[in-house]
């Protein structure tokens, strides 16, 4: 992505948040000994930015479709218009949609002397696709590992001397149908995929930091509907999940726990929550408020230790449900086992200390990186994965390795080969 | 007392109003965000109006005639300001007669504009005079023409046929005269070439010092060299090379012998190692009668 303009869409159960980026052509922060490319956000600058509240969306999935294709709107509208630019490409991310891990192998032999472009094309070609099923559409497929005879651990082997490649590679699959829908609803806003992706992958890129995506750590991306899990290693994903319950599902209960509607609920969690109770919650009383105009039900009151009794156990069970799940990938043989809360339910108060009970003791809160441009109020956990998919845009570090399909794979390739040849030659 | 009239219901806490724009609104909004549509709206548009509200004014007859009508009077009231108007002409370095010629030729009414002169071609008009070496035509400040002339000054009168032409010192024709009395202080020259070799006659005129007075003109023979004719028919015939070395060697002869005062007709120089004589025929036979008394 070197000059224009695209816009960043993530479609969440609470929230749909749209950036519009400019890339400004070649990086002005140039690589220079010591000092990384910083991921690529450097060449870009956030020029537009909006949310708006999420409609016809559940667990991460569109659910209604013309409500979603209205909520997206509203928010690539916005954008546009602070951004004064029209944007005619997109790149989404969804939360939902049961994502699936498989780690697969390939093995060569390398043709030459050394490993080229061709030799990594062929070992990625030559992993051996598991059969994950009818309705399932691959999301991310990276190559994690190379080995090389008997030296693992390569990143890029391309140009070293070996006999023998063999890749460790990662492939997330999620659901056809979620795909299928929230391409419509984008189709349908007169805009163009350019890129999909998951978004417990690009929370983990920017709310990890270098040297816990190095070490090894998980991010966990809290989101409204869903809870997200990636789990980092060597700068790779290596596995991702999610949970389907979220911020939502301790609304509702808070509706159901203490008779309110869903709206006030939201606002009593977003301004009294919190999950460690102190003897000083028994006395802070919470008005709870109504427009009902019958003065009893209007005028009730709770105490905040009552509102810590509803939210804990549903908190406890996402944060019970994640712990199953990274124990089910094994997470405990990390080398570093770090655990980094984000997205918008990481806000509760007091999370940390209980996830710290849960998860381990290594949990820190993660916010996003910070990114040129981008409003104070988007600066939140809650734009983990906005942001992360910013940098997505900046940096794909996906299935687009550049390497050359191999030859056999593709018949249109042999004309190409020809010109190539005949080009060459001439 | 309160009204009975219905108040808007209160927003629902925590609920922001964000309504979804319609699906045209949202394809308005995005269409005028194109760069080249808002180009074509901003100035496209203005551009094309403008156009077409000034082509359907133009389109009638009476329209252009009163636009032209208004450019040809504005155009006329600046240039006829005064500050633009000549008055006069001043001819200066010619002759009276050529004063009158240029002003013979030139054929203007005065007062006019400045912008209906056209210099150019006045200067043409004067330069085309043979006797005008150069000329500067202005517009002095004070509205006065001046036409400034560098007139050619005749040094010889060139007899060719029957006219008597003057000539300056290069050789280019400055006018004509009718009697040769006219110019009687210039030398004349005649013959065919006699104007491509004026310089070498004007020294030679100069180079003649006591025979001056005596001295009718200089003859250009086959346009190659020169013939210096005196009074009482006398002839000089001039070699074609270094013609001055041999005046001066008959100059010398006239005013140590007093050559030219005696009858001879024709001094030849043409060849420098014999000079000739050639004496008229009384004189040749007192001279042969003086040889055969002794």
């Amino acid at each position: 992505m070197q000059r224009g303009v695209i816009a960043i869409l993530d479609v969440g159960t609470s929230k749909i948040a749209c950036l519009v980026l400019r890339f400004d052509g070649p990086e002005r922060f140039t690589t220079v000994d010591g000092v990384g490319p910083m991921a690529g956000q450097s060449s870009f600058r956030v020029i537009g930015a909006a949310t708006t509240r999420s409609r016809g969306v559940r667990f991460g999935e569109v659910d209604a479709m013309a409500e979603t294709e209205r909520a997206i709107r509203t928010a690539v509208q916005s954008a546009q218009k602070m951004a004064k630019v029209r944007v005619d490409h997109v790149i989404a991310c969804l939360s939902g949609a049961r994502p699936r891990s498989y780690g697969l192998d390939g093995e060569v032999d390398v043709h030459g002397a050394v490993v080229t472009d061709q030799d990594i094309g062929r070992v990625l070609a030559a992993c051996d696709v598991p059969d994950y099923g009818a309705g399932r559409e691959v999301l991310h497929a990276q190559p994690v590992n190379f080995a090389l005879d008997h030296r693992s651990g390569m990143a890029d082997p391309r140009g070293q001397t070996g006999a023998r490649l063999t890749t460790d590679m990662h492939l997330l699959t999620v659901d056809a149908s979620a795909i299928e829908n929230l391409l419509y609803c984008i189709k349908r806003c007169d805009l163009e995929l350019a890129g999909l992706a998951s978004s417990a992958y690009v929370s983990g890129i920017s709310a990890l930091v270098e040297d816990e995506q190095e070490l090894g750590a998980a991010c966990i991306d809290m989101g409204g509907g869903a809870t997200g899990i990636s789990v980092f290693i060597r700068k790779h994903m290596i596995y991702a999940d999610s949970v389907r319950m979220g911020g939502d599902h301790v609304t509702s209960d808070i509706s159901m726990g203490l008779q309110v509607p869903l709206a006030t609920a939201e606002r009593i969690k977003t301004l009294h929550g919190g999950i460690m109770a102190t003897g000083m919650d028994d006395r802070e009383m919470i008005e709870i408020g109504g427009t009902t105009g019958d003065w009893e039900l209007d005028r009730r009151t709770a105490s905040r230790a009552e509102l810590i009794g509803i939210m804990r156990p549903r908190v406890e069970e996402i944060l019970e449900e994640v712990r199953l799940r990274l124990d089910a990938a094994g997470f405990e043989h990390l080398p570093s086992q770090k655990i980094v809360l984000t997205g918008g339910g990481s806000q509760i108060p007091g999370l940390d200390a209980l996830a710290s009970k849960i998860l381990g003791q290594q949990v820190r809160l993660g916010r996003p990186l910070r990114v040129q441009g981008l409003p104070q109020a988007a600066t939140g956990p809650a734009f983990a994965a906005a942001v992360g998919l910013t940098l997505f845009a900046a940096h794909p570090q996906d299935e687009w390795w550049d390497f050359e399909i191999p030859a056999e794979r593709h018949a249109g390739r042999s004309f190409k080969r020809a010109v190539k040849w005949f080009k060459d030659n001439w | 007392m309160r009204s009975l009239t219905a108040r808007r219901a209160p927003q629902p806490a925590g609920i922001r109003r964000d309504p979804a724009p319609t699906r045209w609104s949202y394809r308005y909004q995005r269409l005028m965000l194109t760069p080249a549509f808002r180009a074509l709206v901003r100035i496209g548009l203005p551009v094309l109006l403008i156009v077409f509200i000034a082509t359907a004014w133009i389109t009638n007859e009476a329209n252009r005639a009163m636009l032209t009508a208004q450019i040809a009077a504005l155009k006329a009231a600046v240039q006829d300001r005064p500050e633009f108007l000549v008055t006069g002409m001043e001819i200066d370095g010619a002759d009276p007669y050529l004063t009158d010629a240029i002003n013979e030729a030139v054929q203007l009414t005065f007062p006019l504009s400045s912008f209906d002169l056209d210099l150019a071609a006045l200067r043409d008009t004067v330069a085309r005079f043979g006797a005008v070496r150069d000329v500067v035509v202005r517009v002095q400040p004070g509205g006065t023409l001046s036409i400034a002339v560098d007139q050619r000054v005749p040094v010889a009168v060139w007899r060719y046929g029957e006219e008597l032409r003057l000539i300056d010192a290069e050789g280019v024709i400055t006018g004509l005269i009718q009697n040769r009395g006219d110019m009687a202080a210039l030398p004349l020259i005649a013959g065919d070439g006699a104007k491509d070799a004026i310089d070498e006659a004007l020294a030679l005129f100069a180079a003649t010092g006591p025979v001056r007075p005596r001295v009718r003109g200089l003859v250009r023979m086959g346009e190659r060299r020169w013939d210096m004719i005196l009074d009482r028919a006398q002839r000089i015939l001039l070699p074609t090379q270094d013609p001055l070395a041999a005046l001066d060697r008959v100059i010398a002869l006239h005013e140590a012998e007093d050559l030219l005062e005696r009858d001879v007709l024709v001094v030849d120089m043409r060849n420098a190692a014999r000079p000739t004589m050639r004496l008229s025929e009384p004189a040749v036979a007192i001279l042969r009668r003086a040889a055969d008394n002794q």
